[in-house]
């Protein structure tokens, strides 16, 4: 399978890069690691005509604390998350769920940037950075622009960039000391999520003070389970709890049916796994 | 020079191999450039049931790099040409002539329908995007049932039908059993079950390729299949070209399961647009496209009915099967279910038998032999089956087993099929595992969790089972109407030097053959295992042989080659003799050393090469040469046989399966090579457990793949499968010197059926009696709910 004819360009800057992609215009198409991207162009799925490489713009690739927030550059790679001690500590969600992207290969050339900007409603970092009310920083050629996670996911493959946008990182708010787990369930080992839950919490003493938790699969876009966290704030952190909160998780989700899942068992597995990364998480 | 002291066979071998195939750094068919090479690309119909109005190919020949566009009506106007089906299993069989491109009308999805031979691959690929085909769209036909349906829409409209062939066996009409009938009358018990073999995608791990040479003597045709010689006189004979001015070559081959036992459109194609354009060409596919045409594997219903008295001894078994031929007929694929028919009676001591298959057209990719081909389907019915009746008796299913099967001491045995079983000790291998498996434990640790209701249920799965394989006795498959004998050759050659070179007829892709003919060879000739080379899978220097396929190579090649090796000790003796100065009666050989007897006085095997070699001084009138070869026809298969215990943990919430523990004790008889058997058999338990719990080929309405990447087509890895905990018993076959059984197919045909009763066995209690495969989390999960309903 050989894609069609492209033109490559790889600038090293920023600025380089967004005019790259005002040049190309329409057909211009950003890539990063290519896990996703190259798939598409050898099945001929798409045809751009220019690909801008942004694997060279060393600022992309940073992961840096900046006051309130930490920042991962969109060149980071699944690989260098997972490793990196800031993430851990203060966005432990966003370590859990890139510890089940994939396999080692993907996860060396894959990038956190690729994943939010390619928008698979499969994908695994969607809802943590939803859950975590994560902020998209765009560039473009009237200069950067910041879009809410809630804001930034519009439908499959889709987002609030113009083609002639690049993600340049993402900013997610610290949440040192919360609990974090991401339940994924899939077919195989190394596939991607039938549904998956990114749950988040907070407790005081035995009582559940904050909750957040995203949903992987269950629509178009990532979904918050609002009436879950709801209803878990303030209460007791016990199973029963638990157990009556997680009945609400597909409360207002639009799953979709494929030959793994239909609706009704997407919507069964997400009140399932939405309990168990709750206890997961509370430990 | 020294023998090695030790038996070679028996070792656990690293293959020597290994080295090449794993890196990579070896000849495989897309590796290879030709100077002046063109490249193809195939364009096919997204469509599973059309007419083709029009192929307009006017731009793509302007598209740069092009040189040529093909369509049927190019390359073969006269439309003669028909790819082969090697088993018209009836005399009325219905075989429909199956174009190497479609001319008029399309018949399932991924059909080319026309070629492009271009510079280079990339721009192949271009100008296929430039081809305008118009189709006029027909109803699909997918489903079996609704296929053989009066008033359906035909797919062959010549044949009249969608029916390919039924194929009958009655015991009682064969004289090998009773009446299967008035044992359903007569029966105290009667469980009867229609079970689904999901279609399967082989999925080797290299797709197949093609390179053809028209320059030169020999029209040479390098291909990645698993039958260099069946393809050149399938050539031969379908494109009318002298045998002889044919060539095939299957260089190292990454895989098959079955899969590359075809003869491919595509192959024909590159060799009449090799010819047409007097160039090399090479045609390569990729993994969408494999997965796409490449034949399919199992795809059956099964409708399985078993009596019994009450106190648990089967009186009789009666089959029904549909069996999915996909579009077209592939080589064999009329035969596998055949393959099949004489295994449903398994191990067990079944007294009336009555097997009919019907043979079905739809507008699906074709189905041809896949790992185990026709036997992992009926093992799978009959353990499953087995499982079914000993719940209606309210019997150990184990128990139930044992109170069937054919005793130790029984053997011979001829079952009701009418097969001679040699060998075999089904007592042996069970108690083994049983013990390996913890059986009584687990049966407590089951009963304790369906107390306390907890919500990760524990099932245990039985196996038992026996297979014949060893492909085959040429007379048994002439009298199933089979294009061909089951035979096989091997030559030795004796070099000056004292080094060997075997040449196999059994073309080797990924099964070790190099290490294991030569372990063979050491003990025979007694030469180190370094100094033999073992050739493959070119019919230049390997002229006779019938390839690999259905565990045979041992059995039968393995066999051909002990009897090349005695060739060439009956020839050496008198060079020995003539060199130590004494009769030859007088000689014995031993470690590679021909001596006379009672004396010190000896000459190695390899030393006798040199004099042969030199010539110089050789017993009067002798024939100065030690090279020879042999060939086998066995006179019955072999019979491995095995117990598969697996224990099932079922997440009763989501309906997640996971393998707990897995038990396997196979008798193989005699072993070669222990690595080797164990790799196979572990290969063959991923690939069963495989199709138990997680590959499917599924078509949507339209005729279309949905399931064409391993996105979607669910290949387990390592990470999936449990640590197999497995061992032997060894009980020689009687039917080769060996005393070798096969070992290729045996994990995957015992393990599906194992995986499902676990399944099964686990959630009983809640009311689920079956579960289709793959039994998907989903699939499970409902099973349950439709239980507890
Ligand atoms: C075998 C396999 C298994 C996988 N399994 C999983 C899994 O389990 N879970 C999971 O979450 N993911 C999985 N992935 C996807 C993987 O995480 C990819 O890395 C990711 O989806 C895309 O990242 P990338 O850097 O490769 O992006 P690319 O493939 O380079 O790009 C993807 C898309 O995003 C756009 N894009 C990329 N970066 C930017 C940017 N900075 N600004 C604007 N647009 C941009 C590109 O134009 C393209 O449209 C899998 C991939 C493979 C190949």
């Amino acid at each position: 399978m050989i894609p069609a004819r492209f033109d490559y360009v790889a600038p090293t800057t920023v600025d380089e890069a967004v005019r790259a992609l005002a040049d190309a215009g329409e057909d211009g198409k950003v890539i990063a690691g290519g896990q996703s991207l190259l798939p598409v162009l050898r099945m001929r799925l798409a045809a751009p005509t220019k690909l801008v490489d942004i694997g060279r713009i060393p600022e992309l690739r940073a992961i840096r604390e900046d006051g309130d927030a930490i920042v991962i550059g969109a060149m980071a790679t699944h690989y260098e998350v997972q490793r990196d001690p800031l993430v851990r500590e203060h966005a432990a969600l966003i370590t859990a769920a890139t510890d089940t992207v994939a396999d080692p290969q993907v996860r060396h050339r894959g990038t956190f940037g690729g994943s939010i900007a390619h928008a698979d409603p499969a994908g695994d970092l969607l809802a943590p950075a939803l859950a975590m009310d994560a902020e998209m920083v765009v560039a473009g050629m009237d200069g950067r622009r910041t879009v809410p996670a809630a804001e930034y996911f519009v439908d499959f493959f889709t987002t609030a960039m113009t083609p002639a946008e690049l993600l340049v990182e993402v900013r997610l708010p610290k949440y040192t000391g919360w609990r974090a787990h991401y339940e994924k369930f899939n077919r195989v080992a190394q596939s991607w999520s039938m549904v998956a839950v990114a749950a988040m919490v907070r407790t005081d003493g035995g009582t559940i003070a904050e909750a957040r938790i995203g949903l992987t699969n269950m629509a178009s876009v990532p979904v918050r389970a609002r009436a879950v966290e709801d209803a878990l704030v303030g209460q007791a952190a016990t199973a029963e709890n638990i157990k009556a909160a997680a009945a609400n998780a597909a409360n207002g989700t639009s799953p979709t049916s494929d030959g793994n899942a239909d609706g009704e068992y997407r919507s069964h597995l997400a009140r399932v796994l939405t309990g168990r990364a709750l206890t997961a998480a509370i430990g | 020079m020294t023998a090695t002291a030790e038996p070679e066979v028996g070792k656990a071998r690293l293959r020597k191999e290994d080295e090449r195939l794993v890196t990579g750094r070896t000849r495989w068919t897309d590796n290879i450039t030709l100077p002046g090479m063109l490249h193809l690309a195939v364009l096919r119909s997204p469509l599973a049931h059309a007419r083709i109005a029009e192929i307009d190919t006017s731009a793509a020949r302007e598209m740069p790099g092009v040189i040529a566009v093909f369509t049927a009506k190019d390359l073969d106007p006269a439309r003669e040409i028909g790819l082969p089906c090697a088993w018209p299993v009836t005399p009325d069989m219905k075989h429909p002539r199956r174009p190497v491109l479609a001319a008029d009308k399309v018949n399932f999805a991924g059909e080319g329908v026309a070629v492009v031979a271009a510079r280079s691959a990339a721009e192949a690929q271009d100008a296929l995007e430039a081809i305008d085909v118009e189709y006029e769209d027909l109803p699909v036909v997918l489903d079996m049932e609704a296929a053989l349906a009066e008033g359906t829409t035909v797919i062959h409209e010549d044949l009249g039908t969608n029916e390919n062939a039924v194929w009958v066996f009655d015991s009682g009409e064969a004289g090998t059993g009773g009446d299967v009938q008035q044992a359903i009358t007569d029966a105290e018990v009667t469980v009867t079950r229609r079970f689904r073999q999901q279609r399967l995608v082989p999925a080797f791990m290299e797709p197949r390729a093609t390179v053809v040479d028209p320059t030169g003597p020999q029209l040479t045709v390098w291909s990645s299949t698993q039958i260099p010689h069946i393809l050149r006189v399938m050539t031969a004979l379908t494109l009318g070209l002298p045998e002889h001015k044919l060539r095939v070559i299957a260089p190292d081959v990454g895989g098959g399961f079955g899969g590359k036992i075809g003869v491919l459109p595509e192959e024909l194609m590159t060799l009449l647009v090799a010819r047409k354009l007097g160039k090399p060409v090479k045609w390569n596919e990729s993994r969408s496209d494999c997965m796409a045409t490449a034949h399919h594997g199992r795809d059956q219903i099964q409708d399985i009915t078993i009596t019994a008295t009450r106190d648990g001894t089967i009186t009789g078994l009666k089959v029904d099967l549909l069996a999915d031929m996909g579009a077209y007929l592939g080589v064999v694929a009329p035969g596998v279910p055949l393959l099949g028919a004489f295994m449903f009676n398994a191990i067990y001591k079944i007294p009336s038998y009555r097997f009919a298959c019907t043979n079905v057209f739809t507008n699906k990719t074709i189905t041809d032999a896949y790992r185990g081909a026709g036997r992992p389907e009926a093992t799978f019915a009959i353990e499953r089956i087995m499982d079914e009746l000993a719940v209606e008796l309210d019997m150990d299913p184990l128990a139930l087993r044992e109170k069937n099967w054919i005793k130790h001491e029984e053997f011979p045995y001829t079952t009701v099929a009418g097969l001679t079983y040699d060998s075999g000790n089904y007592e042996a291998a069970t108690e083994r595992a049983k013990q390996l498996f913890d059986y009584d434990g687990l049966r407590r640790e089951q009963e304790a969790r369906r107390a306390s209701n907890d919500p990760v249920q524990l099932g245990i799965g039985i196996s038992t089972y026996t297979e014949m394989c060893g492909l085959a006795p040429s007379r048994v498959l002439g009298s199933l109407a089979y294009g061909a004998g089951g035979w096989e050759h091997a030559a030795i050659r004796m070099l000056p030097t004292g080094k060997v070179e075997v040449v196999t007829g059994s073309s080797a892709h990924g099964q070790g053959h190099e290490t294991a003919w030569s372990q063979i060879v050491a003990d025979q000739l007694g030469v180190p295992f370094e100094d033999i080379e073992v050739l493959h899978g070119d019919t230049q220097f390997s002229p006779r042989g019938m390839d690999t396929y259905g565990s045979r190579s041992l059995t039968v090649g393995g066999t051909a080659l002990v009897l090349a090796a005695h060739r060439v000790l009956d020839k050496a003796k008198p060079v020995a003799a003539h060199l130590l100065e004494c009769a030859v009666d007088d000689i014995e050989f031993a470690g590679g050393k021909f001596a006379v007897k009672g004396t010190d006085k000896s000459v190695g095997i390899q030393d006798v090469a040199l004099a042969v070699f030199a010539a110089h001084d050789l017993p009067d009138g002798y024939e100065a040469n030690l090279d020879s070869d042999a060939t086998f026809d066995p006179d019955n298969f072999s019979y491995p046989h095995g117990t598969h215990l697996c224990a099932t943990e079922v997440d009763t919430e989501t309906g997640r399966v996971s393998i707990r523990s897995y038990v396997c004790v196979d008798d193989v008889g005699k072993v070669v090579n222990p690595l080797i058997v164990e790799g196979q058999v572990h290969g063959g338990l991923a690939q069963g457990i495989a199709q138990a719990l997680y590959e499917e080929a599924v078509h949507d309405e339209s005729g279309t793949l949905t399931s064409g990447t391993f996105a979607d087509y669910h290949l387990p890895s390592a990470a999936d499968l449990p640590t197999f905990v497995t061992d032997r018993t060894e009980t020689p076959s009687t039917t080769n010197p060996l005393g070798v059984k096969g070992v290729g197919e045996a994990g995957t045909i015992a393990s599906t059926p194992a995986v499902v009763n676990a399944i099964v066995d686990a959630l009983r209690h809640m009311g689920v009696a079956d579960v289709e495969m793959p039994c998907s989390p989903m699939r499970v999960w409902q099973a349950i709910q439709g239980g507890a309903r």
